[in-house]
């Protein structure tokens, strides 16, 4: 079973640090501008104020105006300068405030920076970081609480990368901004101040007492494609990323279900080989993503482990998502894939 | 809240009645050609502003219309560019290699030989020109009726042709439409069929050149129906907001394939108008005259280099032409408006203008025309032995998976075998390449 975490190279491990998801995305983006001049980081709001969720807070001022800028409110203009940018030989981390934000310049991603390697041969790429805060259970009301992955997995040339937590984030973060393909990175903001049990009432953990919020200091990567498994297990497999990994964790300790958590971390590139594995060892698959059902990641990862697990299967596939409806603001808590939901799923999928 | 004059009578019946105005070309196919309300300035009356002025400077330049060509076949007035007869040589040598490679390779479209191909008839001013006013590392960001950028930057012909055929020897593996060139070599970047997109790329290049504090600059090109395309407008904000060292010219050919200028706005304004709101520099050049074309790159060259900002020109020019070979023009305008376009054609004029200085003659003419044919149809069977479309002399088809990410994927991997059973079954267990 391949996890996927490295051993950080050249971390100091002694020097260990608790940080939330937001520290640990700045302290990527330090280190990725201090080590490599042509990491360029542009956004709304990012120079100077360090971005709404202050995930660039403190890097323009210590690298300077040309480094680390605010940009004109146009996601189209961000993403396309961008994409000239990283033609240019620049490695841009453009942010686009909200996910929900980046249909105006989605052209600009998917036919532009995600084409621009194969149309040409090779003679130009977009190595370039879209970073974007995304999902709900912020009351951040339908438009700042969309989960448009499935949409940018959908695209041939993209990389979708979603950390769960900070560890992973940071060395996720890294990874993406060296990689020469055009990344997006998704970051969950439910989770950036710590995990998520999926009780909404209940207050939140902040990521002080989490091990996954040990960052050591220094560079260090987590390769694309790999999965980390989260709990090994017998009786189920579960696929999940991003918030929904914690929330699936917490209802599976609560029910004291033997399950197998598996971390997808990259959606694009997928461990295939991961995910087959466990789903055979368990022979039982719950699938569990934040975003609308239909045609969502989840039917993706159904018809890849019912094409490759069929006769290991014991019990149709499963799959717990958000409805499909926009993400209403204040019923947001009956949208929202919960321990209920994800419990119901589990019993189903235990009882067949 | 106002109520409405008669606020009194029912809903929708306001004074008077509202009504849409849905812009309508001076003429279309059979009516007679009225150019008078194209105004026609005097050749080298326009003031020809410091390249550092500040923007607002230009305002007068972005509704006159800049020409430094006279009827008299002289150049006018402080836009002349003063340059020397080799060199306007050179430039027409340029444009008649251009009109031979388009007669050729539209032939070739109608012999089957490709898909697709698009002239730039009485625009090649507007690339070639401008292209020679630029540094030739000078970033380009071109759209698809510029191929006389690469043919003044020496482009090779044979790969143009390879391009435009998708055969084995295309460098770009077969995947682009044809005439959708890209040569790194060249400075001269992978054109897009969707409209408008190369415009905040040339943008966030030449930003990325002022950051590394590079001294090449970048240019692109974009047509004036496409100035509608939220993207030129990002660009134009980015471009004045950065100070970036780009030029963004918009070719106004009149045309957008059957679409009047009228329904990208010309109505109201000028395209160099759109300029002002953003606080860029101005311009709008007679595109015919290659004289004034040359002036005006140069001139915004020499703006962005010196860090004094961003130029928009608009060339004003005609689409003597159909849009491309899918489009027959005949159907939405009038024939004779190719005829009596007042501005002429750009190469006659250019040729004029040497003949008058003492510099050419109508045999020099004759016999530049010929080579330039001769070296099309050389080339065209240099690259015919590469094969055309759709003879089986096509990339090796695993190139197909290619080049979609830096490495191969599982499911890439996948699919590629995939594609090789079926070639093996196809080909009856022969070798599938
Ligand atoms: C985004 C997008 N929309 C529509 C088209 C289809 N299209 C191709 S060329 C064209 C007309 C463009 O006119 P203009 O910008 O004036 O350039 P011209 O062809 O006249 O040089 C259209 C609508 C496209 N290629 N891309």
């Amino acid at each position: 079973m391949s996890t996927g975490v490295t051993e950080p190279k050249g971390a100091n491990n002694d020097t260990v640090r608790r940080l939330n998801m937001i520290e640990a995305i700045n302290d990527a983006l330090d280190i990725m501008l201090e080590r490599d001049p042509d990491v360029i980081v542009l956004g709304e709001d990012v120079g100077y104020f360090g971005g709404v969720f202050r995930c660039t807070a403190g890097l323009q001022e210590k690298h300077g105006k040309t480094r680390v800028f605010d940009t004109p409110i146009s996601e189209c203009g961000i993403i396309g300068v961008a994409v000239g940018m990283g033609a240019y030989g620049l490695r841009p981390v453009p942010e686009i405030q909200f996910a929900d934000y980046i249909y105006p310049g989605l052209d600009q991603l998917v036919s532009e920076a995600a084409r621009l390697r194969y149309r040409s041969a090779t003679e130009y790429i977009a190595p370039m970081t879209v970073r974007t805060p995304f999902g709900g259970g912020i009351f951040g009301g339908q438009t700042h609480s969309q989960s448009p992955e499935a949409l940018f997995t959908h695209v041939s040339g993209l990389k979708t990368v979603i950390p769960s937590t900070p560890y992973d984030a940071k060395g996720l973060l890294i990874s993406c901004i060296e990689d020469n393909d055009p990344v997006i990175f998704f970051e969950p903001k439910r989770i950036y101040n710590g995990p998520f049990s999926g009780y909404y009432d209940k207050p939140a953990e902040p990521w002080k007492r989490h091990p996954q919020s040990e960052v050591p200091e220094g560079y260090y990567r987590i390769p694309l494609g790999k999965a980390r498994t989260v709990t090994e297990g017998e009786a189920l497999t579960v696929l999940a990323y991003g918030t929904m990994v914690h929330v699936a964790e917490s209802v599976c300790r609560e029910k004291g279900v033997d399950a197998e958590i598996l971390d997808l971390r990259t959606l694009a590139p997928l461990d295939i080989e991961a995910i087959e594995a466990s789903v055979k060892k368990t022979g039982r698959c719950l699938i569990v993503h934040e975003a609308t059902r239909t045609s969502g990641f989840g039917a993706e990862l159904s018809a890849l482990v019912t094409e490759r697990c069929f006769y290991h299967l014991e019990a149709p596939v499963e799959r717990v998502t958000g409805f499909d409806t926009p993400y209403p603001h204040s019923l947001e808590w009956a949208y929202f894939p919960g321990p209920i939901r994800i419990g119901e799923a589990i019993d189903q999928l235990l009882s067949e | 809240m106002a109520d409405r004059p008669d606020a009194d009578r029912e809903a929708g019946a306001n004074k008077p009645a509202l009504r849409l105005h849905v812009p309508e070309p001076k003429s279309r196919p059979g009516d007679t050609v009225d150019f008078s309300h194209v105004p026609v300035s005097q050749p080298g009356k326009q003031p020809r502003p410091d390249e550092a002025c500040d923007a607002r400077e230009t305002e007068g330049l972005c509704h006159d219309l800049i020409r430094v060509l006279g009827d008299d076949d002289r150049a006018h007035g402080p836009w002349d560019p003063k340059l020397d007869p080799d060199t306007l040589r050179t430039m027409l040598g340029h444009f008649a290699l251009v009109r031979a490679f388009d007669e050729r390779m539209f032939r070739g479209q109608r012999q089957g030989k490709t898909s697709f191909y698009m002239k730039c008839t009485g625009e090649e001013a507007t690339s070639v020109s401008a292209a020679m006013a630029l540094a030739s590392d000078d970033m380009v960001f071109p759209s698809y009726r510029q191929q006389g950028v690469l043919i003044a930057r020496g482009y090779d012909l044979v790969e143009m042709i390879n391009q435009i055929y998708s055969n084995k020897g295309d460098k770009l593996k077969g995947r682009q439409l044809p005439i959708m060139y890209s040569s790194r070599e060249h400075s001269f970047f992978s054109i897009s069929g969707n409209l408008a997109t190369q415009t905040p790329q040339a943008v966030g290049w030449a930003m990325a050149s002022a950051i590394k504090g590079d001294s090449r600059i970048a240019a692109t090109w974009v047509g004036e129906g496409s100035t509608a395309e939220g993207d030129f407008h990002s660009a134009c904000t980015f471009a004045t907001v950065y100070n970036a060292p780009v030029i963004l010219n918009v070719i106004n050919n009149q045309w957008a394939i059957s679409s009047f200028s009228g329904f990208a706005g010309s109505e109201r304004t000028t395209f160099a108008a759109r300029a002002l709101g953003y606080g860029l520099a101005g311009l709008r050049v007679d595109g015919n005259d290659a004289l004034a074309v040359y002036a005006a790159q140069r001139w915004a060259a020499n703006r962005a280099r010196a860090n004094a900002g961003p130029t928009l020109i608009e060339y004003f020019t005609y689409r003597a032409e159909g849009h491309s070979t899918s489009d027959d023009p005949t159907g939405y305008r009038s024939a004779q408006e190719r005829e009596e376009w007042p501005l002429g054609d750009p190469v006659m004029r250019l040729k004029n203008h040497l003949i008058a200085l003492g510099e050419w003659d109508e045999d020099r003419q004759t016999e530049m025309d010929r080579e330039a044919a001769e070296r099309v149809k050389a080339a065209t069977k240099e690259a015919e032995k590469n094969g055309i479309l759709g003879h089986g002399m096509h990339q090796p088809f695993r190139t197909m998976f290619e080049d979609v990410f830096e490495e191969l994927p599982w499911n890439l991997k996948e699919q590629a075998e995939q594609a090789t059973r079926e070639r093996l079954i196809k080909f009856n267990g022969g070798r599938p390449k």
